[in-house]
């Protein structure tokens, strides 16, 4: 070999790219000439130099979760539909920041969410009972809220560009069922809002999602596991209201729920 | 579409190459949170198009959806003068600067390259095509067959921009050098 056809080849050496044969006829005549060994010596450093000291970036926790999350949101929704939705008005052309959880303290509570949804019950497990284990779910490892707030006009934007409905968050603490807060929740493999009640030590979830059918009065599931669930829909939302509270009162709140809005 | 079977396979498949995927998409957009961004983006069209990845490394494949978000990323958020490039078919072709590696002692070089800004720096500026070669090869380590197939383009076209990025980078690694020695 001379340096003519060795030269060609340092850089497949360098990357350990050369089979066995033409390496070793390659180191052979690096071996004898010191032009060509010096040229490699020269390649392997530079590469040495950039492998030590250039940076590898790792990504960030917050990123990590956030994939999480948006994961199970998209394992439950239509494909496709995350980006469109979530894109930010006021940056044309940009790719919108998804923020689907905003920070990296909500690193727990999206791992729960991929974990749980992983394990979901079989898609088509009565309602009822998905809104139960839901329900449980929610009081277990933090999962309770993404969003804790008592103030709806906090709870109620930060469901913008996380869900395709708008639901309507109004407090009641005046009459003893003040808001909490609010999460992303999954219920028959699609995303719905969370919206977290409190009654004296009690935690009462009201699901809310878009409804397929015609406004329906309002009805009670079958007790399930101790809970009592009352659903209704107004054509437009769906809502499943769930607590461990006393039924009578739990009806009352959801009486109180089905009333129109004070004027504003 | 991702029952859960889909995503658990995601999580054991492709989630354990999300560092991989944000260093390619962080060196190709020069900015943290553009690579957010493009990544987030870049795992959900994973998830999508899990079905696609049979039997194959998934770290080549998941990098070549990164690749494409990131192309697609920069068409839409940088000048036009910076995305002639990547549409450019005679990339190639064009003459490369001269290979000036100045005869500089190695030796030297290792002594005096301790700080990372310049090697950084020098990435940096590479043009699109060279700055990828380098992070795939490089800081992912991954084989020209590999390079080739996220590229799509020919083995031979991933050495000769893997050779000129690198003469580029020892120029400016040595040119430092002449500069540091002229001010001693």
């Amino acid at each position: 070999m001379d340096c003519n056809q060795a030269r060609p080849q340092l850089q497949s050496r360098l990357d350990d790219a050369l089979a066995a044969e033409p390496a070793a006829a390659l180191d052979g005549h690096l071996a004898h000439c010191p032009p060509c060994r010096r040229a490699f010596h020269t390649l392997k450093t530079a590469q040495g130099a950039i492998r030590e000291h250039a940076d590898c970036f790792r990504a960030p926790g917050a990123l990590r979760s956030r994939i999480l999350a948006e994961l199970a949101a998209a394992a439950a929704a239509p494909p496709v539909s995350g980006r469109g939705r979530a894109r930010r008005s006021g940056h044309p052309g940009r790719l919108g920041r998804w923020g689907w959880f905003g920070s990296g303290a909500a690193l727990a509570a999206s791992l729960t969410l991929v974990i749980t949804l992983t394990l979901a019950p079989v898609p088509g497990a009565p309602l009822e009972d998905q809104v139960v284990s839901a329900h449980i779910r929610s009081l277990m490892e933090n999962h309770l809220m993404d969003i804790a707030s008592s103030d709806r006009h906090t709870v109620k934007p930060w469901f913008n560009g996380r869900l395709d409905l708008a639901p309507p968050v109004r407090d009641f603490e005046a009459v003893g069922f003040p808001l909490a807060g609010g999460r992303l929740d999954v219920l028959d493999q699609r995303p719905v809002a969370a919206l977290v009640y409190r009654r004296r030590q009690h935690v009462i979830n009201l699901f809310i999602a878009p409804a397929d059918g015609a406004a329906a009065g309002l009805h009670e599931a079958s007790p399930t596991r101790g809970y009592t669930v009352l659903y209704w829909s107004d054509g437009g939302l769906a809502d499943w209201l769930v607590s461990d509270l006393e039924r009578t009162e739990l009806l009352e709140f959801a009486r109180l729920l089905r009333s129109p809005p004070p004027a504003q | 579409m991702s029952d859960p079977e889909t995503l658990r396979r995601f999580e054991q498949v492709v989630l354990p190459h999300l560092d991989a995927a944000y260093n390619l998409a962080r060196w190709l957009t020069r900015n943290p949170q553009d690579a957010d961004d493009v990544v987030q983006e870049a795992m959900l069209r994973a998830l999508k198009y899990l079905t696609g990845l049979r039997g194959e490394n998934a770290r080549p494949w998941l990098l070549t959806i990164v690749r494409q978000t990131c192309y697609t990323w920069l068409r839409n958020n940088r000048p036009p003068a910076e995305v002639y490039i990547l549409d450019q078919d005679d990339f190639d072709l064009a003459t490369s600067p001269p290979g000036e590696d100045g005869g500089g002692d190695p030796e030297t070089l290792v002594a005096r390259i301790e700080d990372r800004t310049l090697v950084n720096r020098l990435i940096a500026a590479l043009p699109v095509p060279l700055r990828e070669v380098i992070v795939l090869r490089e800081l992912e380590e991954l084989a020209y067959r590999e390079i080739a197939d996220i590229l799509a383009v020919p083995i031979g076209t991933v050495m000769s921009r893997l050779s000129r990025a690198r003469a580029r980078l020892r120029a400016g690694l040595f040119r430092h050098l002449g500069e540091s020695d002229r001010g001693l």
